[in-house]
């Protein structure tokens, strides 16, 4: 069993703090829950123009990208902490595609065409989605459904993956290695998702032409990289979305009176939500803990990776059903947004492998296997 | 008065060190020096075994004192009189009081208890019913009652003792706080066997025990408000220290599994591994707490710890029970006993399952915690309530 090295620092920077008021003052101008609703009801989710402020103006889309390649050379810890608030506000943008997975996967290719496009995709100016579906998890083995016909004639399907539909560049994976494809230059179908702010598209590639970026090892690597810092990123999203149901809910019930008191001062409703903040605070300590092993390359970082989402799916789907629940009938409403809460969460636990998957994982980093 | 500096104390340390050389010197004698020098708990006034000095600054004096080789005073054993009837008897003793009581207390030559829960008031201390009565004339106070769960009562040499003094009053306002001589005619105390077949604790049962007014702690009928003080200083022992990755009640169920494969089932594994997850989460947690304190930003995690770990030790040790199979079965001794100190994870499996089960009752139960929670954390509404304006005698019973 891996020991961890150093001691993890499980606080919030100063600059981490100043991000977060920058990210949350922009969601709170621009992303209230009213324009979500009215945007999830579309079939054009997305929102580019606040996308554009918060990948070019507060230069979100390059935390992860070196100063060199144009990007801010931050860490994991501060990518952490803009999920943690698009989470709270369920925010349709395709961070954690773009300036997460595809971020990971061009860093892990190492070549002269990766680096013009992560030079792009730091400056805000291009998305880039990997064409892999949604529920791909680290440590699982990597599919190959598209194929190389030759000269980089790829042809394939590729489904559920997230916010293609809003991509400029698809990060395809081909048997003989990584291609940059135009979106333009694939068939994109996009499906009715459950979570109704990140899309889900079929992508289907017929004989499309794509930029070679890395052969078929370093793609591998580069893309299980690259499922591995999602999935441990995606703890501080659903941390923040589990703290949004709560301070929602817990506002809910000390206004909302029944029986001439106010609901919240019921034991049964206490004791559920002090339950569930229990369960909020400690998702904190694990998705920081996993942001940190991250940005400091731990050795036990795919261990701590595998926790916070083994602990944090759990909490975050918790947290809604609870905010739902609590919110009596107006949280079964279309009008109030627990609804686009629910659905996110729900998704986020099989995004990047399931709580299941990644105690599967636990077993094997902390030497407990199955009979 | 110029701020008294860790130099400063450091100083004095080695002053007492040079003194009375450890090697060379009686424990009880040493632990009087070093009392007498200021060095006891730095943070008390002069002449109550400290200095005046920012509390922070123990931590240096301990250090420098273990590196030593010097003895100490063996806190656990000692615990209730240094962590709750010293800084409560600081806070409201007489000159009296405070010159007689703290130096023996600190040494440990006069061993505490506390005489608070009763087994009509637990989780409602206030409601207790232990009497006591002023005599004319004399002015001592005459204590009838019973109390229960006391550590220590039968090495006690004194307690802490809180009693109902007016019961035509609300609950709370007709309580006051004595300093009680355990071994005065009338107190008695027996064991009380637990669950795990051992004794920690003890039932007190207090027949017309004689207590001077001297010994009262704080005004008639304040007493309340003093047993607030003393239970703030109730030592949390959860959050402080820095637990590895696998420590605590999870590490004998791991080790069991790595070394025993013909105990694994599919169903207890999903079951490990969950808990395994929980566990390293929970030590996440408290390393989290650990740091924020350390850099001056106490976090509301704190008031949350001792739920996780009561509810995650209960588990833990129930899945343990069923993993070792046949050996589940059985106990490793039922003997009665009188264990020096608490071992929450000392034994064997169904020790741990039979001990943790007070894990969640001991020091506050899960529930009012929950309720803490709730509102202080939260900020959510108490539950109404008609007991706090009733005068005690009038309540339901």
């Amino acid at each position: 069993m891996t020991t961890p090295a150093a001691p993890t620092d499980l606080l919030y920077s100063g600059t981490e703090e100043e991000l977060r008021s920058a990210v949350r003052a922009l969601l709170t101008d621009r992303c209230d829950a009213k324009s979500v609703l009215d945007r999830a009801g579309t079939d054009r989710p997305h929102d580019p123009a606040l996308w554009h402020t918060l990948a070019v103006e507060i230069g979100a889309a390059g935390l992860l990208v070196p100063e060199k390649l144009g990007g801010q050379g931050a860490s994991h810890r501060e990518a952490a902490v803009v999920l943690e608030e698009l989470g709270r506000a369920v925010a349709p943008v395709p961070y954690l595609t773009s300036a997460v997975l595809a971020t990971e996967i061009l860093l892990g290719c190492d070549t002269a065409e990766a680096a013009t496009l992560l030079r792009e995709l730091a400056s805000g100016r291009t998305v880039c989605v990997p064409a892999v579906p949604l529920t791909l998890a680290p440590g699982a083995p990597l599919p190959a459904p598209v194929r190389d016909l030759g000269s980089g004639s790829l042809t394939g399907t590729v489904t559920s993956v997230a916010d293609a539909v809003a991509a400029d560049v698809l990060l395809v994976l081909a048997d003989t290695g990584l291609y940059a494809v135009p979106a333009a230059a694939a068939g994109l179908t996009p499906r009715v998702p459950l979570d109704l702010t990140r899309p889900l598209a079929t992508v289907t590639l017929e004989a499309a032409a794509g930029t070679r970026l890395a052969d078929a090892g370093t793609a591998r690597a580069a893309v299980a990289g690259a499922l591995l810092s999602g999935a441990g990123l995606l703890a501080s999203e659903q941390l923040g979305l589990a703290e949004w149901c709560l301070t929602e809910t817990v506002r809910h019930v000390r206004g909302r009176h029944q029986f001439n008191r106010p609901v919240g001062s019921f034991q049964a409703l206490k004791h559920r939500l002090a339950r569930l903040w229990l369960d909020v605070a400690s998702a904190r300590a694990a998705a920081r803990a996993a942001a940190d092993a991250l940005a400091t390359e731990a050795p036990d970082a795919p261990l701590t990776v595998a926790v916070a989402q083994a602990y944090c799916s759990g909490v975050a789907v918790r947290a809604a059903e609870e905010c739902v629940q609590l919110h009596g009938g107006i949280g079964m409403t279309w009008e109030h947004p627990a609804h686009l809460y629910l659905k996110r969460a729900k998704a986020d636990s099989l995004a990047l492998g399931t709580a299941g998957h990644h105690r599967g994982l636990v077993a094997d980093f902390a030497e407990l296997p199955a009979p | 008065m110029t701020a008294i500096t860790a130099d400063h104390l450091l100083t004095r340390v080695r002053g007492l060190l040079a003194a009375h050389p450890p090697a060379d010197t009686d424990r009880a004698d040493f632990l009087r020096a070093r009392f007498d020098a200021g060095l006891a708990w730095v943070h008390y006034p002069e002449g109550l075994g400290g200095l005046g000095a920012p509390r922070s600054l123990q931590a240096v004096v301990d250090a420098e004192l273990a590196a030593a080789g010097a003895p100490d005073n063996d806190p656990r054993r000692i615990g209730i009189g240094l962590g709750m009837a010293a800084p409560t008897i600081l806070a409201y003793g007489t000159d009296e009081q405070k010159q007689r009581f703290l130096r023996p207390l600190w040494i440990g030559e006069e061993v505490w208890c506390q005489l608070f829960s009763e087994p009509g008031a637990g989780s409602d201390l206030a409601a207790l019913g232990t009497r006591a009565v002023r005599e004319t004339g004399s002015g001592d106070w005459i204590v009838d009652g019973q109390k229960v769960w006391t550590s220590s009562a039968h090495t006690a040499r004194w307690a802490i003792l809180i009693a109902r003094t007016d019961p035509g009053l609300p609950k709370h306002q007709g309580i006051t706080y004595f300093l009680c001589d355990m071994h005065a005619p009338g107190v008695e105390v027996r064991p009380l066997r637990q669950i795990t077949g051992e004794a920690e604790f003890n039932e007190v049962f207090l027949t017309g025990v004689r207590i001077p007014d001297s010994h009262r702690l704080g005004a008639v009928g304040e007493g309340w408000a003093v047993a607030r003080t003393t239970l703030m200083n109730e030592r949390v022992s959860i959050g402080g220290m820095r637990i590895p990755r696998e420590g605590g009640m999870i590490a004998p169920v791991a080790a069991a599994w790595r070394e025993r494969p013909e105990l694994r089932t599919h169903a207890l594994h999903q079951r490990l591994l969950e808990l395994w997850v929980e566990a390293e989460v929970a030590r996440l947690t408290g390393e989290r707490l650990r740091q924020q304190l350390a850099v001056g930003q106490p976090g509301p995690e704190g008031s949350g710890m001792k739920l996780t770990f009561a509810r995650l030790n209960q588990e833990i040790s129930g899945l343990e029970v069923e993993l070792l199979a046949e050996e589940g079965l059985l106990y490793d001794d039922w003997t009665m006993r009188r264990p020096d100190g608490v071992d929450f994870t000392g034994r064997e499996a169904g020790y741990r399952y039979l001990r943790a089960k007070g894990n969640s009752i001991e020091g506050g139960t899960s529930e009012i915690l929950l309720n803490i929670v709730a509102e202080r954390v939260l900020g959510l509404p108490p539950e109404p309530r008609d007991d706090k304006d009733l005068a005690w005698k009038d309540l339901n019973r």
